[in-house]
């Protein structure tokens, strides 16, 4: 049996061994990724995302255990979770610690986690994430949690990626100016304070709070390398109903809160169903994934099929200056 | 493509609750460029197991103080040949002694790393052993 088919039988062995070619971008993963790529588009995608030391990890490990054991009424739902770390810019080793925080997990065979090192990529996830979800998706996970590298303010990748993202804040983190600049708490669907046993926690949840009442419906075009890739207006058609990001305290190392998250995300599913923003998010991130790898084999395929010597020509007249970056870039391509 | 990486579990099975040579060793290992699974202390051979399991990972290092290696490691190596993971490399740290090391490398243990050991032996000793021999 093929790697593909073993991972679509559950096969945990087979389901591991993928997601190390896939990380790799190896022949073989691809093969099977494109076996596997029609089985996907089941899975719940949830990504959290947050600074270093807002309680990430706790907090996913709270959700899992729920989504493991919910309220009487509820079937018990399979969960994967990616869990990416920074890749050092030297070494490009990595230290993958997320796991600390999720032994609650352990010995439970409906729970899949994987840990992910950025290898290089700066939006807070790494390049071949999406497709590590995917394989998780074709396996059967009906819930995918994505941790994404510890953010700051720009690592908005996890948007084009999840359905639902949750941003996890702590109290104690900046003021009000911090809440309303742009970037990663414009990309929450839902706000988390987590450590709310914390003092100050009603100062970040006010802050939180006016940023949100400031905001105004915006579409959501995201600028990826230049180019803007919309999401359709939430608020889209005035009969839409518009979804209103909540705020929810929690205290992820007791617990505290997590089946209100929960409850959040469930109604933003319901959300993005009925509005079609379901689809509308689907197509988009299809779209970014194919255009990021037309991107990358265009270059590769160029690089291919131009000679070293007369890229180096070009580069060499860079240096001295005798031509520009752009005017380079044009000679390159005219050389073909 | 990218470039494939080495990786590996890093684990503090038992009781005892001294992670700082578990600590030194993965640091260690991400400087020469591996990527490490560090899961904390007290861990149970069936969660090291199972890591090892969905991290896919090329070794496993065991940081043991307690004396119970006799008793942990035989099991790792027994979950590992289960899982269908019997070419994951085993390596220990920690308080091992000297009439136990023949008795563990012949159970498969790749490297045994007492106190005082040179970080970058054990570095050595995992790449030769999952890259194979360098070229000459």
């Amino acid at each position: 049996m093929n790697l593909a088919a073993s991972v679509l039988t559950g096969d945990r062995l087979a389901i591991s061994r993928l997601l190390s070619q896939v990380e790799n971008d190896t022949p073989e993963g691809r093969l099977a990724l494109s076996e596997l790529f029609a089985h996907t588009g089941r899975a719940h995608l949830i990504g959290v995302t947050g600074a270093p030391g807002t309680g990430k990890s706790s907090l996913v490990n709270q959700l899992a255990r729920y989504y493991r054991h919910p309220k009487a009424g509820e079937n018990p739902r399979r969960v994967a979770i990616v869990a990416v770390d920074p890749s050092s810019p030297f070494s490009g080793g990595a230290i993958l610690g997320d796991r600390i925080r999720m032994r609650d997990l352990a010995g439970d065979s409906g729970v899949f986690i994987r840990s992910m090192a950025s290898r290089g990529s700066l939006g807070g996830l790494a390049s071949a994430t999406a497709s590590v979800v995917q394989v998780f998706d074709a396996a059967g996970f009906e819930v995918i949690m994505v941790e994404t590298v510890g953010a700051g303010q720009a690592e908005v990748d996890i948007a084009r990626l999840a359905h639902t993202t949750l941003v996890v804040e702590a109290p104690g983190l900046g003021d009000e100016i911090q809440a309303i600049k742009a970037g990663i708490l414009e990309i929450a669907d839902v706000l988390v304070v987590n450590k709310a046993d914390q003092p100050g926690v009603e100062n970040t949840e006010r802050a939180l709070r006016s940023m949100l009442d400031l905001a105004h419906p915006t579409p959501r075009i995201f600028r990826h390398h230049g180019k803007a890739e919309a999401i359709p207006d939430p608020a889209g058609s005035p009969a839409q109903p518009l979804w209103i990001t909540p705020i929810q305290r929690t205290v992820s190392t007791e617990g505290t809160g997590i089946p209100e998250v929960a409850e959040h995300i469930a109604r933003h599913r319901a959300y993005l169903q009925t509005t079609g923003d379901w689809q509308r998010r689907e197509h988009a991130r299809i779209q970014n994934e194919l255009e990021t790898l037309l991107r990358e084999t265009l270059v590769a395929r160029w690089r291919q099929s131009t000679g070293d010597d007369a890229y180096q020509q070009v580069l060499d007249s860079l240096y001295d200056r005798k031509i520009s970056p752009h005017q380079a870039v044009e000679k390159l391509l005219a050389s073909e | 493509m990218s470039e494939r990486r080495i990786r590996v579990l890093v684990a503090k099975p038992g009781l005892d609750g001294h992670d700082r040579g578990a600590k030194v060793v993965a640091r260690a290992l991400r400087d020469a460029g591996m990527e490490v699974v560090y899961t904390g202390l007290r861990q149970t051979p069936e969660m090291i197991a199972e890591a090892a399991l969905q991290e896919d990972v090329d070794a496993v290092g065991l940081s043991i103080l307690s004396g119970a290696h006799m008793a942990l490691v035989p099991r790792v190596l027994e979950l590992l040949r289960t899982n269908g993971q019997e070419a994951v490399r085993v390596f220990l740290g920690g308080i091992i002694p000297d009439e136990d090391v023949p008795i563990l490398k012949e159970m498969g243990v790749m490297g045994i790393y007492g106190p005082g050991t040179i970080t970058d032996d054990i570095v050595r000793d995992i790449v030769k052993s999952v890259r194979g021999a360098p070229q000459p």
